[in-house]
């Protein structure tokens, strides 16, 4: 090998500059790629005033959201009366039913005689919605309540004192008229006043009151928060888990372990005279009203039917009209291009559009999604087979020819045998995509599950029906993927996904 | 199938071998036979449940199947062009159907943006800003996911089964949640998609990655360059067209989402669709249908010719 020496070196360099010294493109496109990518960025951020919708949303409401998705939250109200008596209250849809006794929440009850003010018929209406306030009715309504009111002196039990454990380390003590908040050590003091809230010092970082004499809310991070009003301490305490996804609360076997879930299915009394207590049980689960186990499930196979019968017919369309479109099959090139054009308005139209139209011609459900799948795939698919087509080997094609055999047998023992893998491997791989993409055209009415879980996201209160919604999919996507992957490489072999 | 004419004797190891031949020819017959079986089992059900819970039935609303496109027909073919580039209709009798003016977005006294064209611009700004964010992050994860470039199968493994997640989780639920916390806006559809693109994109990356020639890498190795610049030096100038390219099929897949997350509530040319679809404005309908085939035609030949030339016909082998 021959070097050069310096002066060589230079010289030759000297001769042929634009060969050792880089364009002004491959040295600087680096940063001028990045630099124009942050520019559009910082554009767009501009455009859609990223800055402003960030900062002004609710990151708050963010977190509770989330911890919906895998919590509940019990909500008892602990109302509290004018005579510093006070009722526990929990809502009729609370998940752990009606009448619950809780041992986080240690009540003293006592019975005791007191008065009590029963509004008039004519007032009741307007009463039903807060019946404390009229108990103690402000100055401006007292002389109209007064009059129309009767006085009723009633011995009941009612609760004096209520402490609520929110974690090991934080209570909620409630003693009208006072109420002291205990967080790692930390105490807060409130005293309740007629219509007012006061905190007896400042208040730390984990309670908030927008004005003086306003509610307080307390925050205790994961395990809850709660609403300290004059009237009432509106508790929430959070909970990890699904509640009631087997049973509902209206159903007899809510809140019963497994155990005893099956001891009473297997014995002979029944629950409800009408069935055994078999189909009660599978009747209650199916048609559980807050989880909806067989709509869910009816729908998400929607959602899989719509995929597969649109692939399937899709391909099986696309099939002979890919050999139409294909050069080398068909000798008439008007005839390729037609045809391949064809492919690309089927294509360009999208989805969503054909969804749409489907919808409005066969009304909401699967048969517009399935209708729009295998519209838009008839493109797809066409185009990719036309594509394998004119990729194959003339060689066997010849080779049949050669022997005197029809059209048809040239196609079928020489072009088939080499495309039909991959157009089966092309077909599974769209019935697998289509699975997911069959989920949001569902949302604009085309049938599946897309709907309802835009509805359940609609409200902001299910979000634990999304979660369980999502999980159906994402394993339902995970099976299909598995399975037309195990397909395809027995189809095509290993190394080719 | 025929057999040759004439019938020779089989030897003894002859007739063995035609027997098993005929076996296995049997075999095979039975399982195609039973698999169309299957299939076509799977197929009738299938169309029987789907028919079974559409709202109308298959056969009942087929004769007005084209009711529909009678009612896309426009009331002259110029009121399209009016819809499309917002000029006022002779037909304007106050309702939102002939109010093409009003959704003008002007730029000066005199000069306009017509509604459809912004809106357009607004869907492909989202499909293109999601596409930017999610080649960016995608192509770091996929370095973390390739099996040369990182022998750690710990840091691997959750790599690849965070990217399954990303690409697996349903786009529309994503969208839905961000707009129940930034209200209404195309920024829900942007995250929305660029999640998806990060899983979709991570994943085509690493398989190009692994692909890679390792000659540089080992180079670089010998030299005792750092994992970033082994990267940088050796991976980077290899894959960036591929790379590219693949950004590029993206960009064309990422119009469409756009579009159809816009539908349910993301902004953008998809709500317009929707709304004028369901509200039966034919000639506004038409406008977009037209405004959105040309985009989407424009923006498929222009990445296919760019993909052409960076990476040449391996860029249209088919993904399987």
């Amino acid at each position: 090998m021959q070097s050069l020496s310096a002066t060589d070196l230079n010289a030759v360099a000297a001769r042929h500059p634009h060969l050792l010294t880089p364009s002004f493109w491959s040295r600087f496109r680096i940063p001028v790629i990045l630099t124009s990518g942050i520019l559009y960025l910082a554009f767009c951020s501009w455009l859609f005033s990223v800055p402003q919708v960030m900062s002004s949303a609710n990151w708050n409401i963010a977190g509770s959201y989330l911890a919906d998705w895998v919590s509940y939250e019990e909500r008892p109200t602990i109302a509290i009366r004018d005579d510093a008596t006070m009722k526990v209250e929990f809502s009729r849809f609370d998940p752990i039913g009606p009448n619950p006794n809780p041992d986080w929440l240690q009540a003293k009850r006592e019975t005791i005689t007191r008065t009590i003010t029963t509004p008039a018929p004519a007032t009741a209406a307007g009463a039903a919605a807060s019946t404390f306030s009229f108990m103690a009715p402000a100055p401006s309504s007292a002389t109209a309540t007064a009059t129309a009111a009767t006085t009723e002196t009633v011995s009941e039990e009612v609760v004096t004192h209520a402490v609520v454990q929110m974690n090991p380390e934080a209570t909620i003590e409630v003693a009208p008229p006072g109420v002291t908040v205990t967080r790692s050590g930390e105490t807060l003091a409130i005293s309740l006043g007629r219509d007012s809230v006061q905190a007896s010092g400042p208040l730390p970082s984990w309670a908030t009151q927008r004005a003086p004499g306003e509610k307080i809310v307390v925050a205790f991070g994961f395990s809850g928060w709660a609403e300290v009003r004059s009237d009432a301490v509106i508790v929430h305490k959070r909970y990890l888990g699904w509640p009631g996804f087997l049973f509902d609360i209206d159903s007899p076997y809510f809140g019963k372990p497994l155990s005893e879930v099956l001891t009473l299915i297997r014995s002979d009394e029944r629950l409800d005279p009408a069935q055994s207590n078999l189909s009660l049980a599978i009747n209650n689960i199916l048609y559980n009203p807050s989880w909806q186990h067989l709509d869910v499930w009816t729908k998400l196979f929607q959602t899989i039917v719509m995929a597969f019968v649109g692939t399937l017919f899709a391909s099986i369309i696309a099939f002979p009209l890919s050999f139409i479109a294909a050069r080398n099959i068909t000798l008439n090139r008007p005839v390729n291009q037609l045809t391949k054009r064809f492919f690309d308005f089927l294509r360009s139209v999208d989805m969503l559009i054909w969804a749409l139209f489907f919808t409005r011609a066969f009304g909401p459900g699967p048969l517009a999604g399935i209708s729009a799948i295998f519209f838009t795939d008839t493109g797809t698919l066409g185009k990719l087979y036309s594509e394998a087509l004119e990729n194959i080997d003339d060689k066997q094609r010849e080779g049949i020819k050669s022997v005197g055999a029809p059209p048809l047998a040239v196609q079928r023992f020489g072009v088939l045998p080499q495309v039909l893998p991959v157009f089966a491997s092309q077909a599974l791989y769209f019935w697998e995509s289509n699975t997911r993409s069959a989920t949001i055209i569902g949302a604009v009415g085309a049938g599946g599950i897309g709907l309802k879980l835009w509805e359940a996201m609609r409200t902001n209160t299910n979000w634990k029906n999304v979660a369980y919604m999502v999980i159906l999919i994402l394993i339902v996507v995970f099976i299909f993927d598995a399975i037309s992957n195990a397909l395809r490489s027995r189809l095509i072999g290993k190394r080719n996904h | 199938m025929q057999t040759s004419p004439t019938h020779a004797p089989l030897g003894e190891r002859g007739a063995q071998i035609e027997a098993h031949w005929q076996v296995l020819a049997r075999g095979r017959r039975r399982y195609t036979i039973l698999s169309l079986a299957v299939l076509f089992v799977a197929l009738t059900g299938s169309l029987w449940f789907a028919n079974d819970s559409n709202s109308g039935k298959f056969i009942d609303r087929l004769p007005h199947l084209f009711d529909f496109v009678e009612m896309l027909v426009p009331r002259d073919g110029m009121e399209i062009w009016r819809a499309l580039f917002d000029l006022p209709s002779p037909y304007f009798d106050g309702s939102l159907q002939y109010d093409y003016p009003d959704g003008r977005y002007y730029i000066t006294q005199s000069l306009y943006i017509p509604e459809y064209f912004y809106k357009m611009a607004e869907t492909l700004n989202i499909a293109l800003a999601s596409t930017i964010i999610g080649f960016f992050f995608g192509s770091i994860l996929s370095f973390l996911a390739a099996r040369n470039m990182m022998k750690n199968v710990w840091i691997r493994g959750p790599v690849r089964r965070f990217m399954e997640i990303l690409r697996a989780f349903p786009e529309i639920v994503l969208a839905g949640f961000f707009l129940a916390i930034l209200s209404l806006g195309p920024i829900p559809a942007m995250i929305a998609v660029s999640i998806h693109t990060i899983g979709a994109l991570g994943k085509l990356f690493f398989e190009v990655i692994e692909n890679a020639d390792m000659r540089p890498d080992e180079g670089l190795k010998a030299a005792g360059a750092s994992w970033i610049e082994r990267v940088w030096f050796a991976m980077v100038p290899q894959v960036m067209p591929n790379f590219v390219s693949y950004f590029l099929l993206r960009l064309e897949i990422n119009v469409r989402a756009s579009t159809i997350i816009g539908a349910v509530g993301g902004g953008g040319i998809g709500e317009q669709l929707r709304l004028s679809i369901t509200r039966g404005h034919e000639a506004k309908t038409l406008a977009i249908v037209f405004l959105l085939l040309m985009t989407i035609i424009a923006v498929d030949q222009l990445s296919a010719w760019l993909r052409r030339k960076l990476v040449g016909d391996q860029a249209f082998r088919p993904v399987v």
